[in-house]
């Protein structure tokens, strides 16, 4: 018998047992899906951009225009499709730079201790104190407004969170047997540090990580509204929902599918993110 | 015990100055040339310069920073640039509304969540089960701005069942006029005894309220239904229902007591979470709170204003968090040793 034959029924049982996984995996998989191929399946990709089309605007949904158009007459299907490229993107983006900010800063201050520790989660405290809706707008505020300097107010309003759970396992994972005898060894501290303790301070992360992506993509939505995200011709559903607001009670499809595509997305990402839970079941995950 | 209250209280005062530095960061240092920023980009380089030493720009940092903390201990909080306010005063009148609003959303949401997480722990793995989960998914993945816009679209405009924005009947401001205490229209009512104002206001409550109770309300369904699991299959728990008590008792009273700290600590933390949401809810429904004063400002570019939002939510979720530590510690001592 191969090998992967002997492990596949254990991991079927295992997703059989984990349905919001499955779930949330299938529909994510869906929207990547129209993400990477956009260009090929939106019907008029040119409405993505800052094309017009005086004669057409806020035409209701019809076979030429399944999702209706908007206030310059682009097709709103093409531009949700778009939309998606966008938000995904951002909640990579986001995760990558949160990572790369929090993660070496945890292990740090969990290996080494003492002063620099202190002094690390005492700056991780500061940014905890605000909501991170709150702490990502005033960083956006100052900036000027666009999907990437979005992306970088979200992302250093998110490290501090996994600063903190990486300091506690590598605060825990540095007591025990194995590292002390790396150290003995006379092992570099880095390598120690990125052989031993990094591998094994990465699972709370990893599933905080999936927990997290639905709450950024609710964030960069809710700047964008605000005004302060993406800006005009980008297909941003944040900024397409706040572009129809004031159309809604006789434009309904304006505002409908930009919001059902954001909340479909996120109900995506956290039942991925329940699932890691149950999956890999750390206990200790925040909850925001 | 008054050790460990000391000791948060100087932690918590640590933050606080941490935080203002924080927002001194971001107004002053982040944009580059704050008085570009300040005098707008028509502004010429005379009048650059005037603005740049009426801010005290031309000064070092340090002491910039010296200058502003100063100005934000003392109660100078910059002037609005919009209101033409001192930032302060305008925060005063527009956060009480937001605290209403915040905990009126809160209420709901113990009362939908609470409910909810028993249900799904009662009927684990049933239908009751899936579909509170299902909810509480829903709840923590909706775009707040977005249900808002629903709800006011179907139940105001097209049901006409409840107002669709406002704090209450303009109307009632020459028929029964409301004497302001609190500026909170409920608490001054039920002060003052004034009947038609209460109702007016509770009805146009009910809208927002849920809009914020959304991700709340599914936080603590969720939360509530783990922890109940993880009590039910503790010894006291088969106890109590050998000794006959019925289902109820058993999971309103013994299942949710050790749910109930964590419980009172997500509230109290989601609490500033939620005054950061009323920026997406206020506007819709103009409700004449923070949020609806932080939307202006960020449209009209009112850094001051801003700044002084930022810093008003953070230290309300610092002082928060510190009567949640003191009072669980005064709860369960063990917390006191970590």
């Amino acid at each position: 018998m191969s090998v992967a034959a002997t492990i596949r029924p254990g991991r079927m049982a295992a997703l059989r047992r984990n349905p919001t996984l499955v779930a949330g995996g299938i529909v994510l998989g869906l929207i990547v899906i129209v993400a990477v191929f956009a260009p090929w399946l939106a019907p008029y990709p040119a409405d993505a951009g800052n094309a017009t089309h005086p004669f057409q605007v806020l035409a209701p949904p019809s076979s030429a225009h399944p999702f209706g158009t908007d206030l310059v007459g682009r097709d709103l299907l093409s531009r949700v499709m778009f939309g998606a490229r966008i938000s995904l993107r951002l909640v990579i983006e986001v995760l990558v730079i949160a990572g790369l900010i929090g993660i070496p800063l945890g292990l740090v201050a969990g290996y080494f201790g003492g002063r620099i520790d202190q002094v690390i989660m005492r700056i991780t405290d500061v940014f905890l104190a605000f909501p991170a809706l709150l702490l990502s707008l005033a960083i956006a505020f100052v900036l000027t407004p666009s999907v990437q300097n979005m992306t970088i107010a979200i992302a250093v309003t998110w490290w501090p969170w996994y600063t903190r759970l990486v300091r506690g396992e590598a605060a825990s994972v540095t007591t025990r047997p194995y590292i002390e005898s790396c150290r003995v060894l006379g092992v570099a501290p880095w390598r120690v540090l990125l052989r031993h303790v990094l591998p094994n301070s990465m699972t709370p992360v990893l599933v905080q990580m999936s927990l997290d992506a639905g709450g950024i993509l609710l964030t960069a939505a809710s700047i964008s509204f605000l005004g302060l995200g993406a800006q005009d011709p980008t297909p941003e559903w944040g900024l397409m929902v706040s572009q129809g607001a004031q159309y809604f009670s006789t434009q309904w499809w304006f505002v409908t599918f930009a919001g059902v595509s954001i909340l479909l997305t996120a109900m995506a990402f956290n039942m991925i993110g329940d699932g890691v839970r149950e999956l890999l079941d750390p206990k200790r995950v925040i909850s925001r | 015990m008054i050790r460990f209250a000391a000791h948060r209280l100087a932690l918590g005062v640590l933050v606080v100055v941490g935080v203002v530095v924080l927002t001194f960061l971001i107004a002053r240092v982040i944009p580059g040339d704050p008085a570009v920023t300040y005098a707008g980009p028509r502004a010429s380089k005379a009048q650059l310069a005037q603005t740049r030493q009426q801010l005290g720009l031309d000064k070092s940092l340090p002491v910039q920073l010296a200058d502003y903390m100063k100005g934000i201990a003392t109660g100078d909080w910059g002037t609005s640039y919009r209101t033409k306010q001192p930032v302060l005063s305008d925060l005063r009148t527009v956060l009480p509304a937001s605290i209403e609003l915040v905990t009126a959303g809160l209420f709901l949401a113990l009362l939908i969540g609470l409910p909810l997480g028993l249900i799904a722990a009662r009927y684990h793995g049933g239908a009751p089960d899936i579909l509170v989960r299902v909810f509480s998914v829903i709840g923590v993945s909706m775009p707040v701005f977005w249900l808002a816009l629903i709800l006011q679209l179907v139940f105001a405009q097209r049901l006409g069942w409840l107002p669709a924005a406002g704090e209450y009947n303009p109307n009632l401001y020459y028929s029964s006029p409301l004497t302001s205490y609190v500026q909170m229209p409920v608490v001054d009512a039920l002060i003052t005894g004034n009947i038609p104002v209460l109702e007016s206001t509770v009805s146009h409550l009910i809208l927002p309220a849920l809009v914020i109770a959304a991700y709340p309300a599914g936080l603590l369904a969720r939360m509530v239904r783990a922890s109940v699991l993880d009590t039910l299959g503790e010894s006291h728990i088969r106890m109590t229902r050998s000794l006959g008590f019925g289902d109820l008792a058993i999971y309103g009273r013994w299942a949710l007591r050790p749910a109930m700290n964590p419980v009172v600590q997500v509230t109290a933390l989601v609490f500033a979470y939620s005054l950061a949401n009323t920026f997406l809810v206020e506007a819709v429904f103009d409700w004449p709170g923070l949020g609806s004063y932080a939307a202006n400002s960020l449209q009209s570019l009112d850094t001051p204003a801003i700044v002084g939002v930022t810093l008003i939510v953070a230290i309300v979720y610092v002082i928060l968090n510190l009567i949640v530590d003191i009072v669980q510690a005064a709860i369960d001592p063990r917390i006191r040793l970590r």
